[in-house]
């Protein structure tokens, strides 16, 4: 018999270890985030996935599972701070989803959807991010970048290689690649690398793949995103393996 | 019967894909007639906008015109609503703001091969564009917004109706869409 704790007047399961985002997905309760993936270590850097713990905020990703922990997620005060970091992200980037190939297959995109927000609200920042296209088969768009690092942690912990990196701080971090001429023609990325199934947004594509499902049935038409999480978390602790959030859509 | 809601719509720096996108409402559209009756728009050609309930305005602001339509859409309306991409951020045209207006304008009207004798469109009708496109809520107060590329027919029907029930509009899984 496994300790538990409160989530949202639901006792939740937990094996010794876990954090308060593994429980709740394995259990079945779905809590927003953009910057967790199930396969890598918590990176707490986009927020999304705030909750109250005995009433002080907290990110859920990084918080471990203690017994008897009384935890809120799903109330209109933490939804309404979700929706403006989501607003957020939109006004500081260039997200012009009619013309990105990930539109449809974007956890930004879906979380937006998921929380009901209709408009970023904010002053569009329109950022100036020239695209690097120099590599024969990927293309890099920095103007989507959410800055989650999930990029950085595939190459480096899966990969075994270094190609990406986070550079700069506040508002001017931005995504740089590890090469000398700073070209991710000039590194050893793979089509076959990690590095290329994580990325949340339309930031690291395939080329010449592009648009090639059909509106109604890339992997967001189909069902919300809180529905699909929950596929993705691993049912018991330890086991690694595939996540659908990874799947390539093409 | 209570009196009929004004409805008045226009489309700014838009591409009336959400004009075209609101007459998918097809035969519902003979109902919406029962409840509100159309001020300015370019289903009725009439060229100014009087007083009214709801405005309801596609595209963004990229020219002086611009500015003097969502101008007198606010000071007219009641209720003003963004519909569509464009009139929430930008939108296609807004992916010029990281550029220079001067040099996209030389580009496009000197210096691309083919254009070399054009010149830089100066007639007095033509209204001048802004050194940036703006989403609608950057230069008045928009009460609602509904998005998409165009949003579909469906999704502008549930956010009409829901507004004219007096419930907060909502959209919901499958009509929330961004492109
Ligand atoms: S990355 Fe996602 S949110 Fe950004 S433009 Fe593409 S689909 Fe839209
Ligand atoms: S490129 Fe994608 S995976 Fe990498 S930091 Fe940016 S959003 Fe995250
Ligand atoms: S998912 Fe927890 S901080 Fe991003």
């Amino acid at each position: 018999m496994s300790d538990t704790f409160q989530l949202d007047g639901a006792a939740v399961p937990f094996e010794p270890g876990q954090t308060v985002m593994q429980a709740a997905l394995a259990a079945g309760h779905y809590i927003p985030h953009l910057c967790y993936h199930p396969e890598f270590k918590p990176h707490g850097s986009c927020k999304l996935c705030t909750i109250k713990v005995n009433g002080r905020t907290t990110a859920s990703c990084t918080m471990p599972a203690e017994a008897g922990l009384s935890v809120e997620s799903d109330i209109e005060e933490l939804n309404a701070l979700r929706r403006t970091l989501v607003q957020m992200l939109f006004a500081e980037g260039n997200h012009f989803c009619p013309s990105c190939e990930k539109s449809g297959n974007c956890v930004l995109q879906a979380l937006g959807y998921d929380l009901e927000v209709h408009a970023t609200g904010f002053r569009h920042l329109y950022p100036d991010r020239p695209i690097d296209a120099s590599h024969p088969d990927i293309l890099l768009d920095f103007n989507r970048c959410v800055l989650c690092e999930l990029c950085v942690r595939a190459s480096s912990e899966v990969d075994g290689k270094n190609v990406f990196a986070l550079a700069g701080r506040g508002i001017t971090k931005h995504l740089i690649v590890n090469s000398e001429s700073g070209l991710l023609k000039d590194t050893d990325i793979a089509l076959t690398d990690k590095a290329m199934e994580v990325c949340p947004v339309g930031v690291i594509l395939k080329k010449r793949v592009g648009f090639s499902q059909p509106i109604g049935e890339r992997r967001y038409d189909q069902r919300p995103i809180s529905a699909q999480a929950l596929d993705d978390a691993p049912r018991q602790t330890g086991t690694g393996g595939s996540c659908a959030a990874c799947e390539d859509p093409s | 019967m209570s009196k009929k809601l004004r409805v008045a719509t226009t489309s700014l720096a838009g591409c009336f894909g959400c004009h075209m996108s609101f007459l998918d409402i097809d035969e519902r559209l003979l109902t919406l007639l029962d409840l509100v009756e159309f001020d300015r728009s370019p289903i009725n050609d009439i060229k100014h906008c009087g007083p009214c309930d709801i405005g309801i305005i596609e595209g963004g602001v990229c020219n002086a015109e611009n500015v003097h339509v969502l101008h007198e859409f606010r000071k007219n309306c009641k209720i003003l609503i963004a519909i569509g991409a464009c009139a929430i951020n930008g939108g296609l045209p807004a992916q010029r703001n990281h550029l220079d207006l001067g040099s996209c304008l030389t580009e496009v009207y000197l210096t691309e091969p083919g254009l070399a004798h054009g010149h830089i469109p100066n007639d007095p009708e033509l209204p001048l564009p802004l050194d940036k496109v703006h989403p609608l809520h950057e230069v008045v107060k928009i009460d609602y917004f509904i998005p998409g590329c165009p949003p579909s027919g469906d999704a502008i029907w549930k956010f009409l109706t829901d507004l004219i029930a007096g419930k907060t509009p909502e959209l919901g899984h499958g009509l929330i869409k961004y492109d």
